[in-house]
């Protein structure tokens, strides 16, 4: 018994847990969403976190400790946001041809997403630093912790914040669509990933190769539109959130 | 050893991406301009058919790369839990409502172009 003990904080103390607990729950995970026919409550992203926060918890292992593993797996977003560029260049044509729509529809979107998030929590009492990390959360999660910082919110609540509206969206997007009567998969794929980034574009891709192509050109250009229109959120901010 | 190759030309356009940022005082990330600036490069084959492998291999489990953030909100339980049920509110109902603006604008404006 002791020697298991031992075994476990030698074990826990070396990024090998973190990551080898990450990549084994999301196989895990991933094989039941399949097994289920990819039915979004099953979303590996979820149950994931869930069972990881589990088990950090029943172990005592501090998210330090964790994240010296899991930081290989979190160092992949950003080559894997250079990478969204091959599935837009194989649509370069079509892109170039509605972008002008597209642009208005991201614009429309993401400024819903992100200035409803701020007056609703703003009117149901929610603490001006709170408000300021809500806002970035429809960008995609490294992204929004930058933004956070630089609008005086709290960087690692944005990321959480913004990893739960991805799991959000990835959930209820089949049923909003189906309810408005939304059939395109570019237009859904494009909403979801407008709201919900990479989480969002991850599903889109899992249901749909041209839902996921425009899932992720949504993600990149709310990067994008969030960066460039960041003064004019602050100014916003300023007002609601003193 | 295609997809590893395409996985270095991924990272030289980060790298590139944020040397852009970085000289240019820019507020974008540099993993973003990387994107654009691959755009660009994918027009020359010996880019392109190893950035294909490497795309669709990083990009089939692109989910797995926000598990470590998520679990994150474990550093926050406290927070998260003297306000849960209003962010709640908040982030559902703001989600669903940036969702559903986005699809009916873009469909309405390429239905009219159509």
């Amino acid at each position: 018994m002791d020697e298991l003990v031992s075994l476990w904080i030698y074990l826990s103390a070396t990024p090998l847990f973190g990551l080898t607990a990450t990549i084994v729950v999301y196989v895990v995970t991933h094989a039941i969403y399949a097994r289920l026919g990819q039915a979004p409550w099953a979303n590996p992203v979820l149950w994931t976190v869930l069972a990881l926060v589990a088990l950090l918890s029943v172990t005592g292992t501090p998210y330090p400790a964790y994240f010296a593993g899991a930081q290989f797996i979190h160092f992949l977003l950003g080559p894997a946001v250079v990478a969204l560029a091959w599935p837009l260049w194989q649509r370069r044509g079509d892109l170039k041809r509605r972008a002008v729509a597209l642009v208005v529809a991201g614009l429309a979107g993401g400024a819903t997403a992100a200035g409803s998030a701020v007056a609703l929590g703003w009117a149901i009492g929610l603490p001006p630093d709170l408000l300021r990390s809500l806002a970035p959360k429809s960008v995609t999660a490294p992204v929004a912790m930058g933004i956070a910082e630089q609008l005086g919110g709290i960087p690692a609540l944005a990321a959480v914040f913004a990893v739960l509206t991805g799991l959000v969206g990835a959930l209820c997007a089949k049923y909003l669509f189906d309810a408005l009567g939304i059939a395109e998969p570019a237009v859904r794929g494009f909403a979801l990933g407008t709201t919900s980034h990479g989480i969002g574009a991850a599903r889109a891709m899992q249901v749909d190769a041209d839902a996921g192509a425009y899932a992720g050109l949504a993600l990149g250009m709310q990067v994008i539109l969030a960066t460039l229109l960041l003064p004019a959120a602050a100014a916003a901010l300023a007002l609601v959130a003193p | 050893m295609d997809a590893l190759r395409g996985f270095a030309w991924l990272l030289l356009g980060q790298s590139a991406g944020e040397l852009v940022a970085r000289a240019t005082g820019a507020h974008l990330p540099g993993p973003v301009i990387g994107m654009l600036a691959m755009l660009v490069a994918l027009n020359l084959r010996v880019v392109r058919e190893p950035v294909e492998a490497a795309a669709n291999a990083l990009l089939s489990h692109l989910s797995l790369l926000f598990v470590p953030v998520g679990v994150g909100v474990i550093v926050h339980l406290g927070r998260l839990a003297d306000y849960g049920f209003r962010l709640a509110i908040v982030i559902v109902a703001s989600t669903l409502l940036g969702m559903a603006i986005t699809a009916l604008v873009l469909r309405a404006l390429w239905r009219r172009e159509a």
